[in-house]
């Protein structure tokens, strides 16, 4: 039975208000997280990917804003809450941990500052108390608590990210999200620290909202994954289908594009074509002019998301299973 | 890097196509001086061939030596110490500060990032015109028209006398790269030295650059030094690998016999941590992995790598160990293989 819903999303839009009209970027985009859930958002660069957590968080800025839809987490309307409410509730309740762990964290001060400053901003905690559960939390993360003394630029970057996780922690969020936590690290460093952030949640039971252009790395860390082009999601599955059966002809095309070490090499072809301009929108499937099967339908109709199976929704007019044979 | 009115070195204009391969480094090496004296050999004893049509990548960790050893081969940098023979010509010896025009019409460089390597106010034109000048490739007006309209053609951007008229904000990343690509065709060079060059683009985009290099380098038997971090680029369009760690070459040989059997440790540690879709991630830290690599100053005795090490022995720290053949055409820098 899948876990009850912590975060849901129903027809979330975001759009640039410029004085050349809307630019949509997250387009009725609907999806849900259960309580200690992987859940990941895969889709190509300036897709919307970064956009939809920004917008969670109630952090967009003008001109951007959320114009559509409904926010829900733990049973609270997260678009109605005030400045006040939404200071107590961001890092409580869900944190973010980012790609560029440099840029997350203050040049000029100490990473343990960093850490305590958070716990004592919600806690109300003594200074002492809060580096004690800093320290705790260097263990957990799997740093050296003597770097709590250290400043950021004495930090590997792999240390630094870890640094990062470990402030996202401090608070014992019930989500947290991560939006490319690894991709500015080498792969080793990479491995541990997913390796490390699995078994955190084992052991704390927060779910994830992980966001990556990296579609192995996502299926190896999500149990459930959402594929997002455009604006839209066009393909949501449990990981393993969207790796065994993936219906949508974005998905396939993007699947076939990954290089895999261990695979002999062959002839490969990417996906042509480029992805719309958001400032342009277009008619019916986004994807209708780089898909291989595309019909004049496609052209005109929009395709909502479909049921296909098990917990698995596909937006395309293709009968299900279209495509496996000539895969 | 300015030649002007510096005569073209007639050594390097007169390398031929010969026995030699294309580009021969021997034991090069470079460092960087810190403050009281100190310095920090980011790399050394690095020797490598590239022949011509072959494709060489060049793979490894952040601070591996990787972009250091590309900007040497481009001549960007000046090596501390080696030999960099293109056609079998010592380009240190006859040219050793500057490299001349010669060297650079032979020896072209695609840059990782297309936003950075275009000039935001000119056009597409005016970026291939110039080399196309430079380098005494077209002369007459009307042959410059044709020659950009030619090259663009090749990297596929049709209609070309459309994408000669943009500028680069008007282009996507793998649109940009192509011209980055086609900028580097125009005075048909010998050698590219490609550093990340699909790393910034979109996962559906990287195939067809990596193929559009292929075909080039079919057409034109043009050799490629291709950096990247990305085993599985590397395993598609490379013919071999060099694996790269703490400034040195540990491991070489055929891309398909490295990446199939991997001999040094780092090697195996490098494979085994790339994301699979298919593998479990399994349980959190590893031998080895929670070391962050070393650079040069700490470096002591012995093998940088030994720390990191699943198999090391008293020997590795006391001991460097040295690129010894392994099979045919095949090299490791490892202890466990005497």
């Amino acid at each position: 039975m899948p876990p009850a819903d912590l975060l849901v999303i129903e027809d979330l839009r975001v759009e640039y208000l410029t004085e050349g009209g809307a630019v949509r970027v997250v387009d009725d985009v609907s999806f849900r997280i259960g309580a200690g859930e992987a859940y990941g958002l895969a889709g190509e660069s300036g897709r919307g990917k970064s956009t939809i957590a920004l917008a969670i968080l109630r952090l967009l800025r003008p001109p951007a804003a959320i114009t559509n839809g409904r926010v829900s987490f733990d049973g609270t309307d997260l678009l109605s809450l005030s400045a006040s409410e939404l200071r107590d509730f961001r890092w409580k309740q869900i944190s973010l941990v980012t790609q560029s762990a440099m840029s997350a964290l203050n040049p000029v001060l100490r990473v343990g500052d960093q850490i305590t400053d958070a716990i004592c901003a919600h806690e109300g905690v003594s200074r002492r108390v809060a580096l004690e559960r800093a320290a705790g939390l260097c263990d957990v993360v799997g740093i050296d608590r003597e770097r709590l003394r250290s400043y950021p630029h004495e930090l590997s970057g792999g240390m630094r990210q870890r640094a990062v996780i470990a402030i996202a922690l401090c608070l014992h969020p019930k989500l947290i999200i991560m939006d490319e936590p690894t991709t500015a690290l080498d792969v080793v460093v990479q491995k541990q620290i997913l390796r490390r952030i699995l078994a955190l949640k084992e052991k704390m039971g927060f779910s994830i909202l992980f966001i990556t252009h990296d579609l192995a790395l996502m299926l190896q860390i999500c149990a459930r994954v959402g594929i997002l082009y455009a604006g839209r999601l066009l393909e949501t599955a449990p990981a393993a289908t969207i790796l065994s059966a993936p219906q949508h002809p974005y998905t396939r095309g993007l699947m076939s594009c990954f290089l895999e070490v261990h695979q002999p090499r062959a002839d490969r072809r990417g996906i042509p074509g480029a992805p719309p301009d958001p400032r342009y929108p277009l008619a019916g499937c986004p994807f209708h002019p780089r898909c291989a099967f595309a019909m004049d339908a496609c052209r005109e109709t929009r395709p909502p998301l479909a049921p296909r199976g098990a917990r698995h929704e596909s937006a395309c007019l293709l009968p299900a299973g279209h495509g496996e044979a000539a895969k | 890097m300015t030649a002007a009115g510096r005569p073209a070195s007639a050594a390097v204009a007169a390398a031929a196509e010969g026995e030699a391969p294309l580009l021969s480094v021997r034991r090069l090496g470079k460092s960087f001086r810190l403050d009281r004296g100190r310095e920090l050999a980011v790399l050394r004893d690095v020797s490598f061939d590239v022949g011509a049509g072959e494709v060489v990548a060049l793979v490894g960790e952040s601070g591996s030596g990787k972009s250091t050893t590309a900007l040497l081969i481009a001549r960007l940098l000046v090596p501390t110490t080696g030999e960099i023979r293109l056609r079998g010509v010592d380009v240190l010896a006859s040219e050793p500060r500057h490299a001349s025009l010669a060297y650079r019409r032979q020896v072209q460089m695609i840059f990782q990032d297309p936003f950075a390597s275009l000039n935001p106010i000119h056009t597409i034109r005016y970026h291939l015109e110039r080399p196309l000048l430079r380098h005494g490739e077209a002369r007459a007006e009307a042959d410059l028209a044709e020659k950009v309209n030619r090259l663009l053609e090749t990297v596929g951007l049709t209609p070309a006398a459309d994408f000669a008229r943009r500028h680069p904000h008007q282009l996507s990343g793998g649109q940009r790269q192509r011209v980055a690509i086609a900028r580097a065709l125009s005075v048909n060079p010998a050698l590219i030295v490609a550093d990340e060059p699909t790393s910034m683009l979109d996962v559906s985009l990287r195939i067809d650059l990596l193929n559009l290099m292929r075909d080039i380098k079919s057409d034109r038997r043009i050799g490629y030094l291709f950096i990247t971090h990305d085993l599985g680029s590397a395993r598609y369009f490379a013919d071999r690998l060099l694996v790269m760690y703490a400034g040195e070459i540990v491991e070489a040989g055929r891309s398909d016999d490295v990446l199939d059997a991997p001999a040094h440790p780092y090697t195996r540690l490098l494979i085994s941590s790339v994301p699979s879709a298919t593998a479990a991630l399994g349980a959190p830290e590893e031998p080895g992995g929670g070391v962050v690599a070393r650079t040069a100053p700490v470096i002591g005795r012995g093998c940088p790598f030994a720390d990191r090490c699943p198999s090391v022995m008293d020997r590795c720290r006391e001991q460097a160990p040295a690129l010894r053949p392994l099979s045919p055409g095949r090299t490791v820098r490892c202890h466990l293989y005497p």
